[in-house]
């Protein structure tokens, strides 16, 4: 072998070894103190303290979260319960839902409408409040209330805002222009190729983060094929490789033309931006994404529904996701749980919590809406007239089919528009083996 | 010339190596702390790595949500490898991709790596300045690397398109063209990679006694040749770590794609397809723990034989 | 061997590739040409390395709205540390370092004692079952560390702790159990690294130790931990900065947001909605700092180390 010169061990061994040993000891001690420490943060499942309630929330953005805050606040001043929050980032908290749910959750937390949230009312890892419902019911229309119902025809869930999709444009340039409001899939077409030859991007696109385009297969489809198929097939009872979803495919391959080039590469932020900048003419999108990029400019920010398709559908179904809040299976204190979700129903709470964001409408149906923006008007009214309300379709589906089949099968798509085949055989064999129910 | 030079203290007498370990008895007190030495970490490992991934194996023959206990988990035999390797659009390419980005790193940042360490491995005025930067990247989080090179790649406002002079026209979208990112992301992956390497020979060129290498050069040999006959051969242990690492970085390769693009749209990794079944609202961990299973035996099938060769050797020596 | 090597190693030093390992110390015009060629390669090296960090330092100094206004590739119209100053108050930086140095540290040591200890035992004594002790732990590190995820939940969500070591009496949502996660993990490494870093201490050493009557613990302690100090010093640094980039195991592990560890901290400051690319860069730029910190602390002791063996010419 090698000769070897090793270090020396030296001038002072002993320093260096007392160095180390002290910097165990440390340690040691650190690691013992770490979880005292860290309990001066808050948080925790709560104590049994009749005046306390847990309170799970995504609403990490720092302007939401303030405004969380103010509500929690004021429902204090009411009841005399302090609520504890347990602050998570939005993306966390949805990546660790089942884990959270299924170790010690906070006694209220917040949750989407849909098939996410009958999903965990089904699990039981949510607390049944119908009960609760007979009080609250009323500040809710029905749709409402079948968006908070489970499967066991129970309610899991209260609504606190939401915010439609549609497509959303710049009044001023379009007015500059002379554009108007295409009624069908085919003027909208045609207005795409008008923006073209002047010079404008005419459908902007970010798909970076994978879900933004889901919403365009949406609305496609419910246009396409109606409310029932579409719901029809987000719960894995329709052949995805059928006549049907091809059609949406091929109606969807008609705007590639208008599409935003680099789509993949970009971020829905930066896709929002341009629609801001006038480089771009329009974007599918929920009005709170395209709302906050708009901040302080909301007054030249429109939408109309996404154009008609199918007369016999017209554009009867609107896409309008809820976020509202759940109640622990087992709330370490359930009167004060089910307090605060009462507050919450209330229109005060949500308009309260709405300051913060002037581009989604609250939830209540008994909201006045004489504080509310151009925009909200429009969206509450838009809202308000729909036969059907889908709430997204990875609210609407089983997350491991949106996120997984369809985010990817969406991609594809846009890489390869002219392998459709190949992608609804794909998504039909993956649907198969999810959907096993 | 050294100022501890190995062969004054012991002389060592050829082959003596071999007795170690049963020279003398242990006694008592001896063999207990080495029981304790060995016997901690060892139950550690087994209980938090050996143990779970025994349980992961068995999960992967099953179909379960996570949620609720054992009555919940149905067992379906090999289903999910079948569906895997026959109807998961996502599989295939992801396998192609860690392949490429195992012979990426084996190539090019590892061999760069010990180019940069040849030359740092000398007195040199900045060099540790030059190792530092060239080092940095290894230490920044994956956070902040994505966004870096997200600055970097962004088509409109990025650095690379600006310089080149795409950036308004004929844009190259670096992280959204299923053809092109996969190799975008592996230069920022070469990029953390080669100051890795790079440190480890150069913490092994020390090691290496320079009089080997004044020895080879009385006898006539150029640089080129006492490299490669003289320093690399001493580097083995090295290589061996060197190549351990590697294979380890590009099987297990993971946290740039997730933070760029989820690894998604022609930046699939088996990593992540594992990541998307298992952590998520509602998971399918029969099925990700079956893709960790293959990736795992991938992994073994590397690990084991490369160990087995390097002990054989050793006990031959 | 040939008569044109009369000169002996300057000859050679002068007509090498600036790759040969060789460092002429002559001032011979030839080696100072030599020299500058292979700071000039190594200067451009170093440039195009940092040029990304630098990108997005420089997007961290500006405001918002100059590069809304102008676009990134564009001279500033001011620079400005107000990004991050506000990156340190709105994302609560300091409460999520010390979580995470809560976590790292205590881990870190751990994992360097823990696997000191087997390097210590596998390479200094032939047991039988030292090539499968050394499978056990490399292997395990090679496990993708996201197949263990499930049963590692389950188990955390079981095993009750005493309350002074986690305040939710269970591993789950303890930083306790983070820290035994990452012990278990990167310990496998650093036994691998370790080993083979210690085989190549001569066995003389430890076997003069013993003749001398010294225990195998302070063979270890004694003979060769101090030894071991570059690869300790090179380790942990790279051990920092694996387990202060985690991100994984804490999503999984950590259920109350005061808790996590500051990875999860700069995901709140990019936004759900709206993301200012700037303070970002800010943002990602302080949580890098411990680590940056740590290399330079401990590159010092290793390369230090390191060069104390060689005063080669």
């Amino acid at each position: 072998m090698t000769r070897f010169t090793p270090t020396p061990p030296t001038a002072h061994p002993l320093l260096g070894r007392r160095a180390v040993l002290k910097g165990l000891l440390t340690a040691a001690g650190i690691a013992a103190a770490a979880p005292t420490l860290a309990a001066c943060g808050g948080g925790g499942s709560g104590g049994s303290d009749s005046k306390t309630v847990t309170f799970g929330s995504n609403y990490s953005d720092q302007v939401p979260r303030t405004a969380i805050a103010a509500v929690l606040e004021d429902f204090k001043k009411q009841s005399g319960i302090a609520a504890t929050v347990n602050t998570k980032d939005h993306e966390t908290f949805q990546q660790q839902i089942t884990n959270y749910l299924q170790g010690h959750p906070d006694d209220v937390y917040s949750w989407f409408a849909g098939f996410r949230m009958r999903y965990f009312a089904g699990k039981g890892l949510s607390g049944d409040i119908s009960d609760l419902w007979g009080q609250l019911g009323g500040n809710y229309t029905q749709a409402q209330k079948e968006a908070s119902t489970g499967n066991d025809g129970k309610q899991y869930f209260v609504p606190f805002y939401s915010y439609p999709w549609a497509v959303f444009y710049r009044p001023s340039i379009w007015q500059q222009h002379g554009y108007t409001v295409p009624k069908t899939l085919d003027e909208l077409v045609t207005l795409g190729g008008k923006m073209k030859t002047d010079g404008i991007v005419p459908i902007a696109v970010g798909q970076s983060n994978g879900w933004p385009q889901l919403g365009t297969f949406d609305q496609l489809n419910f246009r396409t094929n109606g409310y029932d198929f579409h719901m029809s097939l987000m719960a894995g009872k329709e052949d995805w490789a059928g006549k049907k979803v091809r059609d949406v495919f091929d109606n969807w391959k008609r705007l590639l033309p208008l599409y935003q080039e680099n789509a993949l590469g970009r971020t829905w932020q930066d896709a929002a931006q341009t629609v801001l900048q006038g480089k771009g003419g329009m974007m599918v999108i929920g009005s709170q994404q395209i709302g906050q990029q708009f901040a302080g400019k909301l007054d030249d920010l429109d939408f109309f529904p996404f154009p008609e398709i199918n007369s016999a559908y017209g554009t009867d179904t609107v896409e309008a996701p809820i976020d509202g809040f759940m109640m622990a299976k087992k709330p370490a204190n359930a009167d004060n749980a089910k307090k605060l979700l009462t507050y919450l129903s209330t229109p005060e709470a949500q308009l309260a919590y709405l300051k913060s964001d002037p581009t989604s409408i609250a939830a209540s149906s008994k909201v006045d809406p004489a504080g509310y923006n151009a925009l909200q008007k429009k969206a509450m009214d838009f809202v308000g007239k729909a036969k059907h309300i889908t709430q997204f379709l990875d609210r609407d589906t089983d997350p491991r089919f949106a996120s997984d089949a369809m985010i990817n099968g969406v991609n594809a798509f846009l890489n390869k528009p002219d392998d459709i085949d190949g992608l609804v055989n794909g998504l039909a064999s993956q649907a198969k083996s999810i959907f096993t129910g | 010339m050294t100022i501890l030079d190995i062969d004054q203290p012991v002389a060592p007498p050829p082959r003596r190596k071999g007795r170690r370990g049963r020279a003398t008895a242990l006694a008592g007190t001896d063999r207990l702390t080495l029981g304790l030495m060995l016997g901690i970490p060892t139950l550690l490992v087994l209980a938090l790595i050996w143990g779970p991934a025994l349980a992961s194996v068995a999960l992967s023959f099953t179909e379960w949500d996570g949620v609720g206990g054992l009555s919940d988990i149905r067992w379906v035999g090999l289903q999910n490898y079948a569906d895997i390797f026959t109807t998961y659009p996502r599989f295939w390419p992801a396998v192609q991709h860690n392949l490429i980005w195992l012979a990426f790193l084996i190539v090019l940042p590892t061999a760069f790596g010990l180019f940069l360490a040849v030359l740092l491995d000398r007195k040199l005025r900045f060099g540790r300045l030059y190792q530092s930067v060239l080092y940095m990247p290894v230490v920044l989080s994956l956070a902040l690397t994505g966004f870096i090179w997200q600055l970097m790649y962004n088509p409109d406002q990025g650095l690379i398109n600006s310089l080149i002079g795409h950036a308004h026209t004929d844009q190259i979208n670096w992280l959204g063209n299923p053809d092109l990112n996969l190799y975008a992301v592996l230069v920022a992956a070469g990029w953390k990679h080669t100051g890795y390497v790079m440190l480890l020979y150069l913490a092994g060129l020390k090691a290496v006694d320079p009089s080997l290498k004044e020895a080879a050069q009385l006898d006539g040999a150029n640089g080129w040749q006492t490299f490669w006959q003289v320093t690399f051969p001493v580097l083995r242990p090295i290589n061996v770590i060197v190549l351990v690492i590697t294979v380890i970085e590009g099987l297990r390769a993971f946290d740039i794609v997730y933070a760029l693009n989820r690894g998604r749209n022609g930046l699939e990794l088996v990593s992540v397809l594992i990541t998307d079944n298992i952590i998520g609202e509602s998971s399918r961990i029969g099925w990700g723990s079956a893709l960790a299973v293959i990736l795992l035996v991938i992994s073994l099938g590397f690990i084991v034989t490369y160990l087995v060769q390097v002990f054989r050797k050793e006990e031959r020596s | 061997m040939t008569s044109a090597v009369g000169v002996r190693p300057k000859k050679s030093a002068g007509s090498l590739p600036p790759g040969s390992g060789l460092g002429g110390k002559h001032d011979r015009p030839r080696d100072r040409a030599l020299r500058g060629a292979l700071h000039t390669f190594l200067g451009l090296t170093c440039l195009v390395w940092i040029a990304p960090l630098l990108w997005a330092v420089y997007a961290s100094l500006r405001s918002y709205d100059d590069t809304a206004q102008h676009g990134y590739f564009s001279l500033p119209s001011k620079l400005t540390f107000a990004n991050f100053a506000k990156a340190w108050t709105s994302a609560d930086l300091p409460h999520y370092y010390l979580n995470t140095l809560l976590i790292t540290i205590p881990a870190l040591l751990i994992t360097l004692l823990f696997s000191s200890l087997v390097a210590f035992c596998v390479s200094r004594f032939n047991f039988k079952f030292n090539l499968a002790l050394l499978m056990l732990f490399t292997a395990g590190n090679l496990l993708p560390q996201q197949v263990i995820i499930v049963p590692i939940y389950r188990l955390f969500l079981l095993t009750p702790v005493p309350s002074w070591l986690s305040d939710s009496g269970y591993l789950l949502d303890s930083q306790f159990g983070l820290v035994l996660v990452h012990v278990a993990f990167q310990t496998g490494f650093c036994t691998f690294v370790l080993s083979n870093y210690m085989k190549t201490i001569p066995h003389e050493l430890t076997e003069a130790a013993r003749v001398d009557g010294a225990s195998v613990f302070r063979q270890y302690w004694q003979v060769i931990l101090p030894l071991c100090r570059p690869a300790l010093a090179a380790l942990g640094t790279l051990e920092f900065a694996w387990i202060y980039n985690d991100f994984m195991w804490a999503i999984v592990l950590i259920q109350t947001g005061d808790k996590m560890p500051i990875t999860s901290a700069l995901a709140s400051l990019s936004g759900q909605f709206f993301t200012d690319y700037n303070l970002v860069a800010a943002g990602s730029l302080l949580t890098a700092l411990p680590s940056l910190i740590v290399f330079f602390v401990l590159q010092r002791q290793f390369i230090g180390g390191l060069t104390l063996g060689s005063t080669k010419g």
